[in-house]
């Protein structure tokens, strides 16, 4: 489904991508870990295709196709759907209002009409359920004074709808107390199927007990360094990240 | 794809074109250029006014002759020669008896590029319409059902003949003649515009419509909209205006007057398209409009403008809150590309005791354009526990373009409670990114982030006109982009 070779990005001229592989298919789960700073983000940004940061080397083929020169909602039309680390405001636009223009946007690139209402409502009941959101909730703007928590459970409803191929959760557990935790884990199992397949960037394992990482590598200095298998992540848990920067530094 | 930033945003709402652009060509009579008595007294003949109308035009020319052209706003265009403008030109295919069915062909053709096709406007929801074209009203609907409330809704050059009485009264107490320059030069030479009276008690079923528009070459318009709420009635009226492309500088100086007697209510909403000029910023409508109106005793005016088009605005609608407990609003959306610039605004005068009046004001700035909020609000010392709330925000697209905001408060009353609220952001690439990356392109992400943006306004549209207000914010800064 995703094949990244030799991949090297920078911002403003700065390498912070440094030769990343990276191979996933359909019906795996990944999980991403790494120190702050590492290029988790960014490797997420770059997939799902920021301007702003400019791939120098490599290749990013998705589904058969090298995306490299799509722009971001071409990617959002082929099923790549990032949950952001830090989803930003948009004053004015109720979450409802924000995901029917994007639904609608995603049946025009694909040659369909939009959504009738009435279908467009009952999918929104339904995940809102799936994801225990109060409906009051999907009339606020979006993302405008929510809490971290709200934040990141309304990513996952946003996945919800879109029901990508590939879906990349970028710390999508910071901020989540321990019940939302489980009730958003419990959305994107629900979710999974053999046909698609998610990254999971986190800092902690607990998110890891819920979302069953197939592979666990770990991101350092803009490059995997590591990879293995879910105790490749209560290893981590256990003795930081000093070792692996030991071996990779040694 | 390529890289998408605001400099290329920038470039590309440069290429955006006047969707309006195109010129019908109906046989106008249009009057030789230039003003000066006997021009006055023609339009006056022309229109078979009495002579009381003749006498009170003859005298607004009288004043407007030692005015000079208001320099204080925050625009900067090429004052208009205005002995090379022609003041009166209607198209000649109209009937005094006339029919939708009698009006020319070509008309109707251009309503429905414009996509307001009478026809299909009077089928639509319970809106009545009095179309100005180039002057003289067309075509007017629904008259009927209105005239069994006792509700008056005519072109305002019927009503100087029908109800000589009402115009006498109303008409120059809300804008007096000396009020500004353009008042004065649209009381000698306005040509045509509605009118409207609504009966003690009587709330107006439909919203009432006017659709503007400037079509002959070199002509400017002066409509004239004189609307009365007697006490206890309530009336909502939509204005919509478009005018086709030129590379002349068309003008257009309207007065509108409203009164609200005592428990009265108006709405009074506008949407404005005219052609903005092109993106060199040659042509466009110099939009030079005096809009006030007066409250009585709990009466209440409220306006709600989105503005997008003309080269130059200059354009303040205000509330005299005359009467104790009377309120006053006005919301407003303003946006400017290319080389527009907009100065406006409101004033709000609060003369009795318990007066309220609310201020939104929303300006969207892209390209080289410059976007102003002015603003008056008075509390005269007789106006105990008068209360203001304002609040302007702006939203900036790209480095060339400005946005200012000149609040001014005058308060002679202690007992006065002021607020003024102010905001300027800019549409951040974060933001687009979000949007792109859940499927929508550049262009329909700043559209929705414009509407969010302006949506407390969008509210208070009535419903129909909000529709067409969201396309219009989106045709503005569409073409924008891809
Ligand atoms: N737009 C940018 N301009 C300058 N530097 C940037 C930019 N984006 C990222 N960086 C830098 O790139 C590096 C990697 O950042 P990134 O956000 O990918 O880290 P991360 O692994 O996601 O960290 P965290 O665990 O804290 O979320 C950091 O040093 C960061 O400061
Ligand atoms: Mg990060």
């Amino acid at each position: 489904m995703l094949k990244i070779e030799n991949l090297h990005a920078s911002v403003e001229d700065k390498a912070i991508l440094r030769g990343i592989n990276l191979e996933v298919k359909p019906g795996e789960v990944h999980a991403i870990m790494g120190p702050n700073g590492s290029g988790k983000s960014t490797l997420s940004s770059v997939i799902a295709g920021k301007e702003e940061y400019e791939v120098t080397d490599g290749t990013i083929v998705f589904n058969e196709e090298d995306i490299n020169e799509l722009a971001a909602e071409e990617r959002a039309h082929k099923g790549v759907f990032l949950s952001f680390q830090y989803p930003v405001e948009i004053p004015g636009v109720s979450v409802t209002n924000f995901i029917k223009t994007a639904i609608n946007e995603n049946r025009k690139a694909k040659g369909l009409e939009d959504m009738p209402a009435k279908d467009m409502l009952k999918l929104i009941r339904e995940k809102a359920e799936l994801l225990e959101i109060d409906r009051k909730f999907l009339s606020r703007s979006l993302n405008e004074g929510f809490s971290g928590g709200e934040k990141k459970r309304n990513e996952i409803f946003q996945m919800a709808m879109l029901e990508p191929k590939l879906a990349i959760l970028d710390e999508t557990d910071s901020g989540l107390d321990i019940d939302a935790l489980r009730i958003v884990a419990n959305g994107v199992n629900k979710l999974k199927s053999k046909d698609n397949a998610v990254i999971v960037i986190t800092h902690y394992q607990r998110l890891l007990d819920h979302i069953v990482p197939d592979f666990v590598h770990v991101l350092y200095n803009g490059k995997i360094v590591k990879s293995g298998g879910k105790e490749l992540a209560h290893e981590l848990e256990e003795k930081g990240y000093d070792w692996i920067k030991e071996e990779v530094d040694a | 794809m390529s890289k998408y930033t605001e400099d290329d945003l920038r470039e590309e709402l440069k290429t955006k074109e006047y969707e309006y652009g195109f010129y019908t060509d109906i046989e106008s009579e249009t009057f030789p250029i230039g003003l000066n008595e006997d021009i006055v007294r023609a339009i006056s003949k022309k229109k078979e006014e009495p002579q009381w109308m003749t006498d009170w035009r003859l005298d607004a020319f009288k004043v407007w002759k030692d005015m000079a052209e208001p320099e204080w706003a925050n625009v900067n265009y090429e004052k208009p020669d205005f002995q090379a403008i022609a003041y009166y030109s209607a198209p000649v295919t109209v009937d005094p008896n006339k029919t939708l069915d009698d009006v020319d062909p070509d008309l109707l053709a251009m309503y429905k590029k414009l996509g307001i096709s009478v026809d299909e406007q009077k089928k639509m929801n319970n809106i009545a319409m009095d179309i100005v074209v180039d002057s003289v009203s067309v075509a007017t609907t629904f008259k009927k059902t209105l005239g069994e409330k006792g509700i008056i809704f005519m072109s305002i050059s019927e009503a100087i003949k029908e109800h000589p009485e009402l115009v006498k009264r109303y008409l120059g107490t809300v804008v007096p003649t000396k009020d500004n320059f353009y008042a004065a030069l649209n009381s000698a030479v306005f040509s045509d515009g509605s009118f409207c009276y609504i009966p003690k008690g009587v709330k107006c079923p439909m919203e009432l419509s006017t659709y503007f528009r400037i079509n002959q070459a070199g002509t400017g318009q002066f409509e004239r909209t004189l609307l009365v709420a007697d006490e206890g009635s309530y009336v909502s009226y939509l204005e919509g205006c478009t005018a086709p492309s030129r590379d002349e500088n068309q003008l257009h100086a309207a007065v509108v007057e409203l009164i609200a007697l005592d428990d009265a209510e108006i709405k009074y909403s506008t949407v404005q398209n005219w052609y903005p000029g092109n993106a060199e910023g040659k042509g466009g409508v110099y939009n030079f409009v005096t809009k006030r109106g007066l409250c009585e005793k709990n009466a209440k005016i409220s306006w709600t403008q989105v503005e997008t088009g003309s080269a130059v605005t200059w354009k303040y609608p205000s509330c005299i809150l005359k009467g104790d407990n009377s309120v006053g609003e006005f919301y407003s959306i303003a946006i400017t590309n290319n080389y527009q610039q907009a100065d406006t605004g409101t004033k709000m005068i609060h003369l009795g005791k318990n007066t309220k009046s609310t201020i939104i004001s929303k300006g969207i700035s892209a390209g080289k354009s410059q976007n102003s909020y002015r603003g008056l609000v008075q509390i005269s010392s007789r106006a105990d526990n008068a209360r203001n709330f304002s609040q302007c925000d702006s939203l900036l697209m790209g480095n060339a373009c400005g946005a200012h905001t000149f609040p001014y408060i005058e308060a002679k009353n202690k007992t006065a409670k002021i607020e003024h609220e102010a905001t300027t952001s800019k549409i951040g690439e974060d933001q687009i990114f979000y949007c792109n990356q859940r499927g929508i392109d550049t262009e329909k992400a700043i559209a929705l982030i414009v509407n969010g943006f302006s949506k407390e306004v969008l509210n208070k549209l009535p419903m129909e006109f909000a529709v067409e207000a969201q396309k219009l914010l989106e045709i503005s800064l569409e073409g924008s982009v891809g």
